[in-house]
């Protein structure tokens, strides 16, 4: 049946010379495909854990097509950003998280969209899997009034509702996350804080500070360690006495996961979150992963490695590929329908840079002056959040008068 | 409900020391709003370092007054992202010097993120604590932070002198969407002030912002915070049997400052000398000096302002030179008199 299909819609792109005879193939091609698979993932390394993660992870063909896309989407958008950057559209710093994406994309598969998570300054990724558009995040690295910050954030600041930032200073997100995390046990609401850091900041004092009290408090926090191998320049053996990082936590309980697997990272996450909903305090995660890009875009990343390493994790262990292959070899979807989600992504990736490019620049005359909150009406417990707009405009002009907003 | 030393006189008022004034303030709010919570160290079971969160962990519990392990950093930055997901969180330092372990926090992850976010992420947390001098506590435990916090956007930077200024003032601190540092000092902490019946209320709150004008005056005009502003009102008894007369005004926050208030009193009297605690380089007096000299009160000045500050010197111990390492009511004194040329 599937090749008879083949062989009419190879004829109709012969004949139209369009791709019409591809939409006959996919069209018919959902009662073809396998809807779920279980996957051999690898073992995790454990500490202070009698039982880790499972071995195995089931994947339907729905939510393979939408890990993909996702890391897809992250990956693409990377690209346009180094590419902006060449062009000097974007400026300062910028850290790419392509070659990460199965961290982003399989925590964001294990936690709810109200479970909390901060992170380090490589935050594009977790930016987009937070929920913030392609658009708002390319026009908040080009400074544009439509960034999801209005251009006065920048590549290291972009928030949105259960998602923190972006976090410039190394390992001051850790500590942060931990009070997010104490927000949730404060409020019973059963929820958690995902809180990265990367191999760098595993060495800062306060992420001990923060284990400590985590583990006194029995914090529902996942400390995860995204180590990439290199802190900017420095290799994690030149610059750890230990590089088991997932051991770090010393009285709190690690796995050490292979980042580059997304349905990995998705089991793990799940365990540690399940961990940490049972009231048993905070646990430590180590994924294994790597980032292509140097430490940010002002670094070509070849002097403290080598080309052919850089290459050999592309070709063995991309988070992408492995996704595709592991469908294709199963028969849970096809070349075409894979093609087709890329082509959709450079679209919209396009058009997202377009609107970055093109869109208006933050405004001087609104922007110059702190934002302080005008204050509130008699107050009481919001069950969400603060999460506002722009409350404070100013003009310049010589005599500085504050505007309250209209709508306080 | 805290134990407070009152006296009862017959016009309504009482007196409060400046300790159970802050204490008052941090009970009403507990009981007003409960995403109200204390972090720091010894703030629960031990009452207090300096007692002033004395029966709160008594009457709360575990849950809002938490004893915390000595780190600073961490649990600054825990605050901080508590704040982030809705808590009121008041973190205390248990002197100013230690904050200087979590400054990070307080400037970056604080102060900065409202603006950076665009107005999307509010960090309503409240760090306070003494600040400045104390008595032979030598120099790492003397330094005063209004000028270095003051420096920062994003930051409000209050400083109370008496019970109604401590009171008032950490109440409207707590309920502001804002991170707000609240300068307090020990050397006031047990001192007595008498409470108006309207700042005994748990609704008195006093704005943030704002100045006071403790006492009127028409010859010269001497601005201060916190404890001097007590010297200043002081020497101005002094002066007074002189009959020099001293506007005295007490700035209360000190970012943002009411430099209003303080050009409106110059345009009065003239002339102007501020005094601080803190050292003068860079200092609030400092600040005061450039903002008069900008605005429309420097036509008014008769002559150059005078700056009274801690001396420039990390705080000796001995007692005579920490006496003489700070201003003095005979300093305030000699500097109005060398302002006014008498």
């Amino acid at each position: 049946m599937k090749t008879m299909l083949s062989i009419i819609s190879n004829a109709l792109c012969r004949m139209t010379g369009r791709n019409a005879g591809a939409r006959v193939v996919v069209s018919r091609s959902f009662a073809d495909f396998t809807p779920q698979a279980t996957f051999d993932i690898k073992k995790c390394d454990l500490h202070q854990l009698e039982e880790g993660p499972p071995l195995k992870a089931e994947l339907t063909r729905d939510q393979g097509l939408q890990y993909y896309r996702t890391m897809q989407t992250v990956r693409r958008m990377e690209l346009k950003a180094d590419q902006l950057y060449k062009q000097k559209i974007i400026r300062g710093f910028c850290h790419l998280y392509d070659g990460q994406e199965a961290c982003a994309a399989g925590i964001e598969a294990s936690i709810n969209p109200t479970d909390h998570l901060i992170t380090a300054y490589r935050a594009h990724g977790y930016t987009y899997t937070r929920g913030v558009s392609i658009k708002e995040i390319l026009a908040e690295l080009t400074g544009r009034k439509g960034g999801v910050a209005k251009g006065k954030g920048g590549s290291m600041h972009m928030y949105a509702p259960h998602f923190y930032g972006g976090n410039g200073i190394v390992g001051a997100q850790v500590p942060l996350g931990a009070g997010i995390a104490l927000a949730c046990q404060y409020q019973g609401n059963n929820q958690l804080c995902v809180t990265l850091y990367g191999d760098g900041a595993a060495n800062q004092g306060q992420l001990f500070e923060s284990f400590n009290m985590a583990a006194l408090w029995k914090l529902p926090c996942i400390f995860i360690c995204e180590n990439n191998k290199y802190g900017m320049g420095t290799s994690v053996e030149r610059a750890s006495a230990s590089i088991d990082y997932y051991k770090r936590g010393d009285f709190i309980p690690g796995i050490r996961v292979d980042g580059m697997d997304v349905l990995c990272v998705r089991e793990a996450t799940k365990f540690a979150a399940d961990h940490c909903r049972s009231g048993k305090g905070p646990i430590v995660m180590e994924l294994q992963t790597y980032r292509y890009h140097g430490h940010s875009m002002s670094d070509p990343g070849v002097s403290y490695r080598t080309r052919e390493e850089i290459q050999e994790v592309r070709t063995k262990s991309d988070p992408i590929s492995m996704l595709k292959e592991r469908m294709l070899s199963n028969n849970m979807a096809s070349v075409e329908e894979f093609k087709e989600i890329d082509v959709d992504i450079r679209k919209q990736v396009e058009e997202a840079a377009q609107f970055a490019t093109i869109g208006s620049r933050a405004a001087a005359g609104g922007s110059l002056q702190p934002h302080l909150l005008q204050q509130p009406a008699a107050g009481g417990p919001r069950d969400e959040p603060l999460v506002q707009t722009q409350v404070c405009q100013l003009d310049l002009n010589p005599n500085l008068q504050i505007h309250s907003d209209p709508d306080r | 409900m805290a134990a407070s030393l009152r006296c009862f006189l017959r016009s309504g008022k009482v007196t409060v020391t400046v300790r159970d004034a802050l204490n008052q303030a941090m009970d009403e709010e507990l009981e007003r709003d409960e995403r109200v919570f204390l972090l720091g160290e010894e703030v629960a079971q031990y009452d207090g370092a300096y007692k002033v969160s004395r029966g709160l962990w008594k009457k709360y519990g575990d849950k809002r007054i938490i004893d915390t392990p000595i780190s600073e950093m961490g649990f600054a930055g825990i605050a901080v992202g508590a704040a982030m997901a809705g808590l009121r969180p008041i973190c205390e330092f248990m002197t100013f010097n230690f904050s200087m372990q979590a400054i990070d926090q307080v400037i970056n992850s604080a102060a900065k993120t409202c603006y950076m976010s665009a107005g999307l992420q509010a960090v309503p947390i409240v760090f306070r604590g003494p600040n400045g001098a104390s008595a032979g506590v030598a120099a790492q435990h003397s330094q005063c932070f209004a000028a270095w916090y003051a420096h920062c956007p994003g930051l409000k930077v209050v400083s109370p002198w008496n019970s109604e200024d401590a009171k008032g003032l950490l109440k409207s601190s707590i309920r502001d969407d804002n991170p707000v540092v609240f300068l307090e000092n020990e050397l006031l902490y047990g001192v007595p002030f008498e409470m108006s019946e309207e700042a005994q209320s748990k609704d008195f709150t006093i704005p943030i912002g704002k100045a006071k004008v403790e006492r009127a005056g028409s010859h010269i005009t001497l601005v201060s915070h916190s404890r001097y502003v007590g010297h200043c009102l002081d020497a101005a008894a002094v002066l007074a049997k002189e009959g020099i007369e001293c506007e005295v005004i007490n700035l209360r926050t000190i970012r943002p400052m009411d430099v209003e208030s303080i050009e409106a009193s110059v345009m009065k009297t003239n002339h102007l000398v501020t005094v601080e605690g803190g050292w003068p380089q860079f200092g609030v007096g400092a600040e005061i000096c450039a903002r008069i000299m900008e605005g429309s009160a420097f036509n008014y000045l008769d002559s150059p302002v005078t700056r009274v500050t801690g001396v420039d010197i990390p705080m000796p111990y001995a007692k005579i030179l920490e006496d003489h390492s700070l201003p003095q009511i005979k300093d305030i004194i000699f500097s109005v008199k060398k302002t006014l040329n008498v």
